[in-house]
């Protein structure tokens, strides 16, 4: 099974929903999610941020949904950490 | 808890809270001192029939609130609308379907209906004494007298609620309030009386 264990998106979003709270819908995606967000460059509407997630299986199409639905557009995905592991038949 | 969650956070991402409570306050004294001035008019006439003072304060009291409905929500859904194509202008993105898109469809009616229901609930609390003694209760002053104490009462708590807005003495800022309606009410003695 391969999972996607680390993720490095950089992100368009307008100032609200702010920092914390974009973060936390994002973690909000799974129960193991850890969001890590740095805000990189800030104008008048809008700011990049870079998010750093870290889970045991991310889900990038809801995490993709999530930040759509917080306004936010997706421009890069900067890095990517995927393990691959043996299925395990009992 | 989810559906004011939910409004909570709608009403963050667009800012929207401050305009809610001035809506909220500025309307609320408009129907508390519309209702008062009215009822001081009665006060002072000849001797009225209790439900002609009752319909006259509830077709004011309606007014006001589709006056405060529509009017508010005419202009918060284009002040809204205005922030979405801006926002949408500096993401060069289309946001119908994100919390803004949503907020841009909802906010204007939730600050339309507290524009509307403040001073129509405002005006019903202070009718009340005129709907009780219409339907044969006893009360300790006469009805029209009890509308004005209501009235002067929700005008004073909406003095408090600004006092604790703008953390200063809520006492005092009642009593400014107050003070602002008993200026009403003695205009109203000296011209209509």
């Amino acid at each position: 099974m391969i999972s996607v264990k680390k993720m490095v998106l950089d992100v368009l979003k307008p100032h609200q929903p702010n920092a914390v709270e974009f973060s936390k819908a994002i973690a909000r995606v799974g129960s193991d999610y850890s969001v890590h967000l740095t805000v990189l460059e800030m104008d008048e509407n809008t700011e990049t941020v870079q998010i750093e997630i870290s889970a045991m299986a991310i889900d990038f199409a809801a995490i993709q949904s999530c930040i759509s639905d917080m306004a936010g557009s997706l421009h890069s995905i900067d890095e990517v950490i995927v393990d691959s592991e043996a299925d395990v038949d009992g | 808890m989810h559906v004011l969650n939910e409004i909570r956070f709608l009403l963050h991402i667009t800012s929207s809270r401050d305009i809610v409570r001035r809506y909220f306050v500025v309307n609320g004294f408009d129907g508390a001192l519309t209702m008062l001035g009215l009822i001081t008019g009665f006060s002072l006439s000849t001797a009225a029939d209790l439900s002609v003072i009752i319909n006259a304060c509830l077709g004011a009291a309606i007014a006001l609130g589709m006056s405060g409905l529509s009017s508010a929500y005419i202009s918060e859904a284009a002040e809204r609308k205005r922030a979405l194509t801006k926002l949408e202008c500096a993401m060069v993105t289309d946001l119908k379907s994100s919390a803004h898109g949503e907020a841009s469809r909802r906010v204007p009616w939730i600050i339309a209906l507290v524009n509307g229901l403040s001073p129509l609930i405002i005006s019903l609390l202070i009718l009340l004494p005129l709907w009780l003694a219409n339907a044969g209760l006893p009360l300790p002053l006469s009805p029209l007298y009890s509308a004005i104490v209501i009235a002067l009462l929700l005008v004073f708590l909406l003095g408090v609620f600004l006092g604790r807005i703008a953390d200063i003495s809520w006492f005092r800022s009642g009593l400014e309030a107050l003070l602002i309606a008993m200026v009403t009410a003695t205009l109203i003695y000296l011209f209509a009386g």
